[in-house]
């Protein structure tokens, strides 16, 4: 029974770490692409776009890492003490950049100092972000219910590979963001930074893939062996068709399928990654079971998360629906 | 001290720091979610249009204020793991669900209809936009019941099993959600975070009331802050009472720290005002006390008897200058407030609560005292529990994470410099936006929305004072 409980909790974290991925990806995209978008009103009309809905996004960050201590507390012990270092500059990135939001309009001699913070802020937790995806593919030492490596062992030629290639990512994310929700010029600039990111997105999951067999012979046996195989085989094709419609879509002057489409491409890395990690929740030390929190503990949280979580996805939709359609220049919700 | 400037004790220096700031914040956006509430509901019902204007110039402040509260708490839910990563492992299937429905209930209803309640004037009608603003209200206070609620769970565990891996395992969630400290806690926390607020709304509308400018919004301000302040300080005092006696019922040795009584006082203990506490020798030097008074307040009775600190330990005992000291700060901040209270009951009552200037210079310099009194609270609960981090159960230097003292150096170092300067600009912020009360249009009752208009143009934001009000 309680071996249930576990593999539902760790489908119900995955689901988080995933929404936070792809919501707060394009709001992290809009920051690290501040530097292509020199003009203040373009800037403001960008952070419009994203500034009712941020903090949501946000959320599925700390439902992800509260989430982990209620379940898998050992999980949550051992990997957050071995990121020790990437995760304190995610944290310190995230304060920058969320603090922007609103003193971005406070001030006007010290602009140049948020605008600053809301860019270096996304970037680095970006990039923080994937060296901790990284570091986890290569796997934490874990002796005695505690992390049994140093506090440099994240830093590693992958991890940096890993980091750079998410940082494109939700470049790619926000621009396509940003070609559905404005117009004119900006829009216009969005589409040409959507492209050569796009091809670089695809660069970065062919290099990783490459790359993991490499790091972990296992995962190589993981991906081999059935019924994962099939999704070895239809995750790059997909793939393929995700990036044909994000250039078919950019090409056209379609708003919405190069968005949907650059969504599609960071669920099916997930879904890769996913597979790779089964039935690891710290490759490769700790298996879902061994990391997962007494029955009553899941079962408890489980009664509340099965109710509330559609309860919390239906007033996010109305959150998104208030605030539908192109964000025009000037027309800032400050 | 300084040989031990290991990780344990950077550790706690680190959490100590950064929560010092989060809770600061939460406590003002807790109080001003409600206030904002109460703008909203009152200009819907009235339509009169200074609630409006209210309600816009708070708005303001808050989401700035809300801003930084998120931020600072995002690093605390992850610095359990980080840097007390044995603690997480112990005590997670405890309080972790705890603050894991924190976040379903609590702060993705804030975060959800927080977008509504800034920008969503114009997309949503009246009624759900002060829906909106309710829901905020609404999840700053779950919140604040659920990690309330954990945080009583470790001062007075309840409910709970060790299993043979060490992990503490949840029996019964009712207990472990309602221990014995909860309530006190609850009700004393929530009244902290109103008076708080109540306390800055007070000292806004004094200073423009000092300053003559927009009578009719600065009159408004602080005839309803100083009602809340009169009201709610006499129950707080009433609500730290019990809590204390309940302390002494669970905690007892906490209560013989904030006392500074070192030695046990068989037939009626003394309250002492003021002394120097010396923990190497166990005595209060320069005591100045009041016989019998100490045991009159714990026990109800002048000559009961009451326990000291010669009952415990050593190596249990806590810190005691800083509870005491903590605990005193607090209290005296607390009478202060009863007396500003009073002294706008009685300037009320004579019709002069508007036009006493002395009365608003005092509520201007008490305008911080909430924070001040808050710290100073948490300073006392939380060394008060030392050396435990779950009370009898889990000792602090069992619980921190196995990192070397180096990385915890160099995250609190980065903390601090990023703490200062991001939250020392934000705190710059909101007492410039304070400041500022823009000239009164003519009182009318309009159907007109909140409407957020700083900001969209730069204008008001620096230097130039828009229709700011010094012409008055
Ligand atoms: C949910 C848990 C929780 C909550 C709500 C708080 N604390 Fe706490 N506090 C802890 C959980 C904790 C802890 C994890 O248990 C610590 C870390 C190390 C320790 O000794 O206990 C701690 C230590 C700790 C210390 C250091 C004590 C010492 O080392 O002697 C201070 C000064 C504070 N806290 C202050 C606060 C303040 C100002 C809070 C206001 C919100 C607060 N704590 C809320
Ligand atoms: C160690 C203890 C604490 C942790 C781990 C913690 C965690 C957090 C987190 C992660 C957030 C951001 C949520 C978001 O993204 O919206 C937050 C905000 C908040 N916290 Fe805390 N918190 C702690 C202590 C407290 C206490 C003691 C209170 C109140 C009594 C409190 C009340 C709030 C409130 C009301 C918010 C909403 C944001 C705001 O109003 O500024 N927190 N906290
Ligand atoms: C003047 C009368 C007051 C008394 C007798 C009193 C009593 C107490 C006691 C005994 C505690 C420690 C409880 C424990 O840890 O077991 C406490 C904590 C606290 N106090 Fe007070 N208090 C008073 C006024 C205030 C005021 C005016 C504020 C803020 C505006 C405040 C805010 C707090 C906070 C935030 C805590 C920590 C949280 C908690 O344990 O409730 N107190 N108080």
């Amino acid at each position: 029974m309680g071996i249930d409980l576990a593999f539902i909790w760790a489908f119900l974290i995955a689901f988080a770490v995933l929404a936070y991925v792809v919501m707060d990806g394009f709001d992290l995209g809009i920051g690290i692409l501040f530097p292509f978008f020199r003009e203040k009103r373009d800037r403001d009309t960008m952070m419009n776009t994203v500034a009712p809905v941020w903090d949501g996004n946000e959320t599925w960050l700390v439902m992800g890492g509260g989430g982990l201590m209620a379940v898998f507390p050992l999980a949550y012990a051992t990997v957050l003490t071995a990121l020790y270092v990437p995760l304190i500059a995610m944290l310190l990135g995230l304060i920058f950049r969320g603090v922007a939001f609103e003193f971005r309009w406070r001030t006007k001699r010290w602009l140049p100092v948020w605008d600053w913070g809301f860019c270096v802020g996304s970037t680095v937790a970006a990039f923080s972000q994937g060296i901790a995806l990284g570091a986890l593919i290569e796997g934490i030492p874990v002796a005695d219910r505690a992390y049994a490596g140093g506090w440099w062992n994240w830093l590693t030629p992958f991890s940096v590979a890993t980091g750079i290639s998410l940082v494109i990512g939700y470049a790619l994310l926000g621009a396509t963001w940003l070609v559905l929700k404005t117009t004119d010029d900006l829009a216009a600039r969005a589409r040409e930074i959507a492209r050569p990111a796009t091809y670089l997105t695809l660069l970065g999951m062919g290099v990783f893939s490459l790359w993991t067999p490499l790091i972990g012979p296992h995962y190589l046996g993981r991906w081999l062996s059935f019924p994962a195989v099939i999704f070895s085989v239809l995750v790059p094709l997909l793939v393929l068709a995700c990036v044909a419609v994000i250039i078919s879509g950019l090409n056209r002057q379609k708003d919405a399928p190069p968005f949907l489409a650059a969504l599609g491409l960071f669920v099916l890395g997930f879904a890769g990654i996913g597979i790779s990690f089964y039935p690891y929740i710290v490759p490769p030390s700790l298996t879902i079971q061994q990391a997962a929190a007494p029955h009553a503990s899941l079962a408890f949280l489980l009664v509340g998360a099965l109710v509330l979580i559609p309860i919390i996805l239906a007033y996010t939709a109305y959150a998104y629906w208030v605030f539908r359609g192109k964000v025009r220049p000037g027309e800032g919700y400050h | 001290m300084l040989e031990n400037l290991d990780a344990l004790l950077l550790a706690r220096l680190q959490f100590a720091f950064t929560i010092s700031f989060h809770i600061v914040l939460p406590a003002f956006t807790i109080g001003l979610a409600s206030y904002l509430f109460v703008l909203n509901a009152l200009w819907l019902i009235t339509k009169r249009q200074v609630y409006e204007e209210l309600f816009e110039f708070w708005k303001t402040i808050f989401a700035v204020a809300f801003g930084m509260g998120v931020v600072s708490g995002i690093v605390m839910s992850y610095q359990f793991g980080t840097n007390w990563s044995q603690f997480s492992d112990k005590v997670g299937p405890v309080i972790g669900p705890l603050m894991g429905y924190e976040v379903l209930t609590a702060f993705f209803l804030e975060a959800g209809f927080l977008g509504v309640m800034l920008f969503g004037f114009h997309r949503v009608g009246h009624g759900l936009h002060l829906f909106a603003t309710g829901m905020v209200a609404l999840g700053t206070l779950l919140s604040a019941t659920w990690i309330l609620a954990a945080n009583s769970w470790m001062q007075t565990p309840a409910g709970f099993g060790v299993n043979e891996a060490g992990q503490f395992v949840p029996l019964d969630w009712w207990a472990i959600i309602f221990t014995p400290s909860f309530p006190y806690r609850f009700v004393h926390m929530v009244l902290a975070a109103y008076l708080t607020t109540a306390l800055v709304v007070g000292a806004c509308g004094a200073w423009h009331l000092l300053r003559g400018g927009a009578p009719r919004r600065s009159s408004t301000m602080f005839v309803m802050a100083m009602g809340m302040v009169a009201v709610v300080t006499p129950l707080q005092i009433l609500a730290g009472d019990q809590h204390g006696l309940n302390t002494l019922e669970h905690q007892p040795a906490k209560v013989m720290a904030m006392e500074g009584h070192f030695d046990s006082h068989p037939d009626g203990a003394p309250l002492i005002l003021f002394g120097l506490p010396d923990q190497k020798n166990k005595r209060v030097d320069y005591a100045i006390s009041i016989p019998g008074l100490s045991s009159l307040i714990l026990k109800h009775g002048w000559k009961e008897p009451l326990a000291g600190l010669d009952t415990i330990p050593d190596e249990l005992e806590p810190p005691v200058a800083v509870v005491f000291w903590s605990f005193r700060i607090m209290v005296g901040l607390g009478m202060a407030m009863l007396l500003l209270g009073l002294w706008s009951a009685v300037a009320w009552w004579r019709g002069r609560l508007t036009t006493d200037r002395w009365l608003h210079r005092a509520a201007v310099v008490m305008g911080p005292s909430g924070f001040l009194a808050i710290l100073a609270g948490w300073i006392t609960t939380e060394v008060g529990r030392q050396p435990y981090t779950v009370y009898g159960h889990l000792l602090t230097a069992e619980s921190v994470s196995p990192i070397a003292a180096p990385a915890v150096a160099v995250s609190l170092l980065a903390f601090i410099a990023v703490y200062f300067f991001v939250f020392g600009a934000g705190i710059f912020y909101i007492v410039r936006l304070m400041a500022r009360l823009p000239a009164e249009p003519e009182e009318e009752v309009l159907d007109k929305g909140p409407v957020r208009t700083a900001g969209i143009t730069p204008g008001p934001a620096q230097g130039t004072p828009q229709g700011d009000t010094h012409g008055h």
